[in-house]
């Protein structure tokens, strides 16, 4: 019973942070594989992040969720264990490993006791190299995906989701769902599934973080052992998503009492020179929590909804800003055409330099709270090294916040705020709504 | 990686911190002289602080006709005092680099924020401020009664699951206030006003009804000095009443809901059993109903899983779950989400015809030996997030536990044997103290799809 959840979840940039004292060196194996490191021998275990770029977005044509499916599958055996062996041997560790997919990277999240810490590694190890892929285990976690589409394909923010990056992003991988269709994920083979392993678990793209008690002569071998035996390279990135955005709002009929509306446009690169004067701007306008303009004037003063908020969405191939409203179907009307007025409000009249202070006094204290545990940490580094970030980042990162001024948000304000492109895609039975566009 | 599997892993989660041991936690603990618990856990890695007020005062301590009031005063919470204006405590928090926020469920009502550890002394100042002082206008909660409504619709009104467990919660208890939702039932909702508002707050807000909870890197002496300084300043309540609730009668009579919405795209049996829950110095049978939700429905190699995912193939997710800790009774939880082609009563037929085999076939000692060897590890791991051991002590206090309690748990947990385990099962599966729920599509549109 959270009183507001949604403005939590919106560390977006955060996956750039820095605390005091994180002391990070770069190791590079034996074999070559590099890996940001931080000693913290205080607590016995250690955490390990690794993400391999591209992720679900190399789907082979008509494949759609075979790489989705294929990261299920890869706790569910491998090596000379099936599924149950594998899952029995990962709790008689008290290891954790979890493998998740998005539209961007795979990213594997480990922690394992210093006292098995072998035994982890390498079953670990034959998780991502010698992943079995047995037909039945194929089918089974096939049946998970395809309950979990079918309870999607009834909740009306996915189906808003859905449909919003459909209209922006075309055929770009970026347009459709990564977990695929009912029809897609039925025709998904074996053999696709390991078609999907080799295109996305390669050396030439993968980036690691490992924080805990661990040294840096350890880590070497280590991280040959774990990841020597991938393939040298994978499946080409995709290009770049043609980003089309016109203003308008579209309504998708769903028979719910409360509409859930998701907007944006265009948004800006994570790498352009721009990015903390945007940052500080959707700081004030609706990424600040209960302050920012939008949740001020939606829900403080006209209690229109729950939560409301954007963020800027900077991806590999496309960078868009993007926001999410949820309203009953008789208010929703009222909240749109207010959060249209604060986007116009915003891009014609700027902002004062009382929120961009107040907006860089946020972001840059909250900066360091990010750095709360070794699988955040690890996380983190793993997020700077995607980036290209240098490794002596941190420390520099709210200088960059600070050096941002009222005259560089005010004209991020005019270049990036675009109320005509502003496009809403509304799910539910919206009453006095007006369709366009 | 469907969801379901993603609630799944995340229930583990949640049993095994729940067991994370103090034994090598920094924890300090003591009262101030008004009454006021104070609990502080160190970690000085970053310089960060977590701070918490806990008040034994959730929603099961609503007067009856007053749903929601609990959440709702939260929500208030964030108004104005006699010094602050409307939102002002969070656009300080904020303008600190700091995050707030609070939560509100059956047994307490919880506020926290995370800042810089320098920024401690002002949090403390602002959350100590608003533990008597807040104003309430007729215009804050005229808007806030719009917020808490749609947060109902966006919760519960608009997921078939969450009305599914609302129903399921309300047949469960017959007398307590467990059985009404946290949020409030809607027409409740909808006619609270200030004079609620202020009654609960008058009566529950008052430092010798709240427990203080401060983690990361601070050091207990200071801590005391500081919550001495602010929370020691207010006087305590003579009169703050004894939590005294309504009890239940005997449960004599199987309960079962069906639930049926045109939006439920994936079919679901459910069942709960009215369960014992952990009580001061007495929770051993609480514990073994921790280990028997892990052996018959916890992780992959769990009974449910073998039976029911892969021999059968009947479900595509199974699971047990147990809470215990709540002030009165907790409950104790199974569901089965069938295969394609399976209907809701043969999934139910399925699992009673499990649940009958495990009573027979008795504990796995195998599962058992690597369920309390991960509770051991999750010690270990548990220290690496201290706001978790925070909100651990935090919860249980604010339910009844005490100190001692939350420190012997761990040791508790791995001195259970599996006669223990299976005593609890056949105590707890009793058909006449549960409720089974099915969440199923309108009856037209199963002939159409089967």
């Amino acid at each position: 019973m959270k009183r507001l959840c949604l403005a939590l979840i919106l560390s977006l940039t955060a996956a750039l942070p820095a605390r005091a004292g994180v002391d990070i060196v770069e190791v590079t194996s034996p074999g070559g594989i590099t890996a940001w490191l931080v000693e913290e021998p205080s607590i016995p275990f250690m955490a390990l992040e690794i993400r391999f770029r591209g992720g679900a977005s190399l789907d082979a044509p008509g494949k759609r969720g075979a790489i989705n499916l294929m990261s299920g599958l890869l706790e569910e055996g491998a090596g000379d264990r099936d599924a149950r062996a594998f899952a029995a041997e990962v709790e008689s560790l008290a290891a954790s490993y979890s493998f998740d997919v998005g539209v961007d990277n795979l990213s594997v999240s480990a922690r394992f006791l210093t006292e098995n810490r072998d035994a982890a590694v390498e079953l670990l190890r034959t998780a991502l190299i010698e992943p079995r892929f047995d037909q039945s285990a194929v089918d089974r976690v096939r049946e998970q995906v395809l309950a979990s589409l079918r309870s999607d394909s009834q909740d009306p923010d996915e189906i808003a989701r859905n449909t919003f990056a459909a209209m922006a992003y075309g055929d770009h991988p970026y347009g459709s769902n990564y977990e695929g269709t009912l029809e897609s994920v039925v025709g998904l083979t074996r053999d696709d599934i390991v078609d999907a392993h080799q295109a996305v678990l390669a050396k030439d793209r993968i980036y690691v973080g490992a924080v805990g008690d661990i040294t840096a002569e350890e880590l070497g071998p280590l991280l040959d052992t774990l990841l020597g035996g991938l393939p040298e390279t994978g499946a080409p990135q995709p290009g770049p998503a043609e980003v089309n955005f016109s203003g308008g709002t579209t309504v998708i009929d769903f028979d719910t009492p409360q509409s859930v509306a998701v907007f944006g446009h265009s948004g800006i690169d994570q790498d352009d020179p721009d990015f903390f004067a945007a940052r500080v701007l959707n700081q004030i306008l609706g990424a600040g929590g209960f302050e920012s303009r939008l949740m001020t004037e939606v829900r403080e003063k006209r209690g229109l909804t729950y939560g409301v908020y954007s963020y800027l969405a900077s991806r590999d191939h496309a960078a868009v800003l993007l926001g999410q409203v949820a309203s009953s179907n008789d208010r929703v009307a009222e909240a749109i055409s207010v959060i249209r007025n604060e986007w116009q409000r915003a891009a014609t009249e700027g902002v004062t330099q009382e929120e961009v202070d107040a907006a860089k006094t946020y972001i840059t204290g909250a900066y360091p709270l990010n750095f709360d545990g070794n699988g955040p940490i690890a996380r983190i580094m793993v997020g700077m090294q995607m980036l290209g970030l240098p490794i002596d980042y941190i420390p520099t990162r709210n200088d960059k916040v600070t050096a941002v001024t009222l005259d560089d948000v005010n004209r991020m304000a005019v270049e990036l705020l675009q109320p005509e492109n502003l496009r809403f895609v509304v799910v539910g039975k919206p009453e006095g709504l007006d369709q366009g566009g | 990686m469907s969801f379901l599997r993603r609630i799944k892993a995340s229930a583990l989660v949640a049993a095994l911190a729940a067991s994370a041991a103090y034994a090598e936690e920094a924890v300090t603990t003591f009262t101030l002289d008004n009454g006021m618990d104070v609990v502080v856990v160190e970690d000085t890695r970053a310089p960060v602080v977590q701070h918490m007020v806990w008040y034994r005062a959730g929603s099961a301590d609503e007067p009856a006709g007053a749903s929601g009031v609990a959440h709702f005063l939260e929500h208030l919470m964030f108004k104005g005092t006699d010094t602050l204006a409307d939102g002002e405590f969070s656009s300080v928090v904020s303008a600190n680099g700091g995050r707030d926020n609070a939560f509100t469920s059956y047994d307490y009502t919880a506020y926290f924020q995370r800042v810089a550890s320098d920024r401690l002394e002002l949090m403390m100042q602002m959350e100590a401020d608003r533990m008597r002082n807040i104003r309430l206008t007729e215009a804050n909660i005229s808007s806030e009664r719009g917020v808490i409504l749609e947060e109902r619709k966006q919760r519960t009104d608009s997921n078939p699951r969450a009305l599914l467990g609302e129903q399921m919660n309300a047949a469960q208890f017959l007398n307590r206030g467990y059985g009404i939702p946290i949020i409030g039932w809607r027409h409740e909702m909808e006619t609270l006003d200030m004079d609620d508002l202020l009654a609960f707050y008058d009566r529950h807000y008052h430092p010798n009804n709240a427990i203080l909870v401060v983690s990361g890197d601070v050091n207990a002496d200071e801590v005391r000095e500081l919550a001495d300084k602010h929370y020691g300043a207010i006087p305590a309540n003579p009169d703050l009443p004894e939590r005294v609730r309504s009890v239940e009668p005997p449960q004599i009579a199987e309960r079962r809901i069906v639930f049926r919405d045109p939006r439920v795209a994936q079919e679901f049996v459910s069942r709960s059993y009215l369960a014992q829950e952990r009580d001061p110095g007495d929770q051993r049978e609480a514990a073994a109903l921790t280990l028997l939700a892990e052996v018959l429905g916890g992780g992959q190699t769990s009974y449910f899983t073998e039976k029911l995912q892969f021999e059968t193939q009947t479900a595509v997710f199974s699971g047990a779950y147990y809470r215990g800790t709540s002030l009165d009774d907790a409950t104790f939880d199974v569901v089965v989400v069938p295969a394609p082609g399976i209907t809701l009563e043969d999934a139910e037929a399925a699992m009673d015809e499990t649940m009958a085999r495990f009573l027979i076939d008795g504990v796995d000692e195998d599962l058992l030996e690597r369920i309390k060897y991960q509770l051991r590890a999750s010690q270990i791991y548990a220290r690496d997030d201290v706001d978790r051991i925070a909100r651990r002590y935090g919860a249980a206090l604010a339910a009844g536990l005490t100190v001692e309690d939350v420190q012997a748990w761990p040791d508790t947990l791995q001195s259970i044997t599996s006669d223990e385990i299976m005593q609890a099962a056949r105590t707890v599966f009793r058909r006449d103290a549960s409720v089974t729920g099915y969440l199923a599509k309108p009856l037209e549109q199963t002939e159409v799809t089967q």
